[in-house]
């Protein structure tokens, strides 16, 4: 069942005004709006929605890694609330995998400087222009992006486990 | 009367009591260890009813906990280490003086346990020496107990000599830890 928000449609009408139509928008199942948009039109998009929509708060921002998705294997995505109304939105941005880089939105939301910093430990991600982009999660010697696909999720300093056994 | 230890072996007369240094030590630090929790996790919550009234910890003499390494000689480790808390356990093993013992609570400080996986240390063991591993996810606080009373043997029958011995230094090298001339 979708039920949108009522002020669904001027949000879209404003989306469509700040990314030059160059962003799309859909409902998911549960009515919640979906913005799929690009670097270029990010900080201006955020902005609009934060000054002219009241989403004040920024509840959560990460990153996922699609490597069959060529071109686009990267994606981070920013979920917005707007308290007052109780209204969110999902923005999602895809990155390819030679050019991870995506402004910050630290300048915006304050709360985004550690999860910027925990999407950028996970995936490698850069985000230009935050203040202090270094591992926040991991330890420091850590020299790889350990959720992106290609590295195993087991500790693989381990000789004692068989793998026809332990699913490895 | 509330009898803390066995006496050890010895020669018993009117009035006196002989035995070997050894054993009148390991006797006196046995029953007064003095344990510093590194609880992370769920076993720290079984460690908790451990030291509560139920259980009770302090029969064993070791009611005296303490977070300072500096004075505790017993270095309970309760619970998963990450990789990142790695050399913080270290370096308070480093801190605790000689002598000192490390009990490994739980299947997580132990050998890694369910936390097959990248950030997690797969047991203690790889970056301190331990005495004592007390298996379990979590253990019930009567196997931690068992746990302590098995230090507490090892405490007993350790020779004084043990710690200044070249097999002990060769240990605690093949763990990068710096011994004390």
């Amino acid at each position: 069942m979708t039920t949108a928000h009522p002020n669904t449609q001027s949000i879209v009408d404003a989306v469509a005004i700040a990314t030059e139509n160059l962003a799309s928008t859909n409902l998911d199942d549960y009515g919640m709006l979906n913005i799929l948009t690009s670097t270029n039109h990010l900080i201006g998009l955020v902005q609009n929605l934060k000054d002219n929509h009241g989403f004040i708060y920024l509840t959560d921002l990460c990153g996922s890694h699609y490597p069959e998705r060529i071109g686009a294997e990267f994606e981070v995505v920013y979920h917005l609330h707007n308290l007052v109304e109780n209204h969110r939105v999902r923005i999602r941005v895809h990155l390819p995998e030679n050019n991870l880089s995506i402004p910050t939105l630290v300048n915006l939301y304050s709360g985004a400087n550690w999860m910027e910093r925990e999407t950028f430990d996970f995936y490698g991600i850069q985000f230009e222009g935050h203040p202090n982009l270094k591992r926040i999660l991991n330890m420091d010697e850590m020299d790889y992006h350990p959720l992106r696909k290609q590295y195993a999720l087991e500790d693989e300093t381990r000789d004692d486990k068989n793998n026809t056994f332990f699913g490895r | 009367m509330v009898k803390i230890g066995e006496a050890p072996e010895g020669i018993e007369g009117q009035g006196f009591f002989a035995t070997s240094l050894d054993k009148a030590i390991g006797l006196a630090r046995a029953n007064s260890l003095w344990p510093l929790p590194f609880a992370t996790s769920c076993c720290g919550i079984e460690f908790m009813a451990t030291m509560g009234a139920n259980y009770d910890l302090a029969r064993f003499g070791s009611e005296r906990l303490a977070f300072t390494p500096r004075q505790t000689d017993l270095l309970m480790v309760m619970g998963t280490i990450a990789k990142k808390m790695g050399p913080v356990l270290k370096q308070v093993y480093d801190q605790m003086a000689e002598p000192k013992w490390v009990l490994s609570v739980g299947a997580c400080a132990c050998s890694g346990g369910i936390f097959d996986t990248y950030s997690v240390l797969q047991g203690i063991d790889r970056i301190i020496p331990v005495d004592v591993y007390v298996p379990g996810c979590p253990p019930r606080p009567e196997q931690i107990i068992e746990g302590l009373m098995k230090i507490q043997e090892l405490a007993k029958n350790e020779s004084l000599r043990r710690r200044n011995s070249d097999e002990y230094k060769k240990m605690l090298e093949s763990y990068n830890i710096e011994t004390a001339e």
